[in-house]
């Protein structure tokens, strides 16, 4: 199902009625309204998997009281985060202060806005997509850092160092295992990614290379988002909340949205890059099962893979302890780093050879 | 219209918080009293101001990281014609490669790459 016939026709719609520059501000209207209501339901989605999620892992059955198997819990929570009074702290310097959660949320938004949820569903498509997708996020740690910085309270300032220390670190093995994926897809626009997947996805054509990849991707990814095992930027047990300790309400809302969101951005970008997108999964010479794989529509696949990639985060999030802050840079800078640039080495030297399939 | 919509959803997530923090402004409670704008750290009255000299470890990965990053900008243009360089493209990026993790390898035996 190809989304740009929905979208033409609401483009000829609109054309009949309004001259052009009414159409392009109702369509920049519309789309941004799309994406920001998409964002704010993958992030309420987000919070009640990571509930449960975390629940079964524990043998427990999580939030059950609101709504039926607590359903509108989150939307209780949401409520909840709305009512708090904004505290505005006096030491603190105000403008920093107050800027932080903008920037965190704009890197987070600016992101999701790349992700191809289906043949023709993807906002900015830019042919340097992959390059766009890496600069978007990273300018979120500088939000984090501003927010530390301009709290003036001690825990934060540490959490937003350790984080500053650990998301640009953690930013070189992502950008590392993109570079691999650019080297055997030859093009760094999203949308010419994922159909030149229509054929087997990247993790089944770059078969070692692609996994070792694929695998560092993962971990760097979690780290990116400040999770455990690698969430010692707000170490509960040492920072009390790191860098959002003196943020409040609403305030603090938007920097727990914009961490779940990214925890949903790594794992679209995953299955974007590794798991062929909204491509079905294709497998030569079993034409009879990849007809039946093709009925499936590409959201479908883009969801699925996306979640089935968070569970694993979830996963991992719920079984390993935190590491200190050395152990973190050294696992970096002495492992994933040399390990990536050998695996660069290892995956362009296939595709110049020829042995992908 | 790829940039249009760049600028748009830059406006749009600004909008998004400002709306959350407005609508939170206007039906939350407000109260004051002079404890609730202390900073919150231990309970009891803060020490000085957090805006001190910081460990320079910090600073030393943040220039190593600027090393990488660089070397991955310069990376990116080559990774999508590789495939149709071939052998030559694997060839020059070969020395180009030595020469990174040569500074790496240095950094590594400064041990630069611990943390202290």
């Amino acid at each position: 199902m190809d989304f740009s016939t929905i979208t033409t026709a609401i483009d000829n719609l609109l054309r009949t009625y309004m001259p052009e520059q009414a159409v392009i501000l109702a369509e920049c209207l519309l789309i941004a309204l799309c994406l920001v209501l998409a964002y704010v339901l993958f992030a309420i989605v987000m919070i009640f998997m990571e509930r449960k999620v975390c629940a079964a892992f524990q043998c427990r059955v999580g939030p059950m009281r609101v709504g039926y198997w607590g359903l509108l819990q989150v939307f209780a929570d949401v409520f909840k985060m709305l009512i708090k009074e904004i505290i505005s702290i006096k030491r603190s310097d105000h403008i920093l202060y107050s800027l932080a959660p903008y920037i965190v949320v704009m890197s987070s938004v600016l992101t999701f806005s790349c992700l191809p949820f289906a043949r023709g569903l993807q906002a900015l498509d830019f042919n340097i997509g992959v390059f766009f997708l890496m600069a978007a996020s990273s300018f979120g740690v500088l939000g984090i850092l501003l927010a530390g910085w301009s709290s003036n309270n001690k825990f934060s300032m540490i959490g937003a160092m350790r984080s500053g220390g650990q998301m640009i670190s953690y930013e070189l093995s992502v950008g590392l295992c993109m570079l691999t994926m650019v080297v055997l897809g030859g093009t760094m626009q999203i949308s010419a990614i994922v159909e030149s997947q229509l054929d087997g996805w990247f993790i089944f054509k770059g078969h070692i290379p692609a996994c070792i990849a694929f695998v560092i991707y993962l971990i760097a990814g979690n780290a990116e988002t400040n999770r455990a095992p690698f969430d010692l930027p707000e170490a509960e047990s040492e920072l009390t909340a790191g860098y959002h300790t003196e943020y409040s309400g609403m305030h603090f809302g938007f920097f727990y949205v914009a961490e779940f969101m990214n925890v949903f951005i790594v794992s679209a970008i995953a299955s974007t890059l590794f798991l062929g997108g909204w491509a079905p999964l294709y497998i030569p010479g079993l034409n009879a099962v990849n007809a039946v794989m093709g009925y499936i529509p590409g959201i479908v696949w883009m969801l699925g893979k996306t979640f089935f990639v968070i569970w694993l985060l979830m996963w991992i999030r719920w079984t390993f302890p935190r590491l200190r802050i050395d152990q973190v840079l050294v696992l970096e800078w002495q492992y994933l780093v040399p390990i990536g640039l050998v695996n660069l080495l290892l995956m362009t030297i296939c595709v110049v050879m020829g042995w992908t399939f | 219209m790829n940039y249009i919509l760049l600028f748009t959803m830059i406006i749009a997530s600004v909008v998004l918080v400002a709306a959350g923090m407005l609508i939170a402004r206007w039906i939350s409670p407000r109260s004051y009293n002079k404890q609730k704008s202390e900073s919150y750290e231990c309970g009891i009255p803060t020490q000085g101001e957090t805006w001190v000299h910081f460990k320079a470890g910090y600073y030393l990965f943040a220039i190593l990281f600027l090393m990488f990053d660089i070397e991955a900008v310069f990376l990116f243009p080559w990774a999508t014609v590789v495939q149709e360089l071939g052998i030559k493209a694997l060839v020059g990026v070969l020395f180009f490669m030595f020469i990174l993790i040569l500074g790496l390898a240095y950094a590594w035996r400064k041990k630069a790459l611990e943390w202290k």
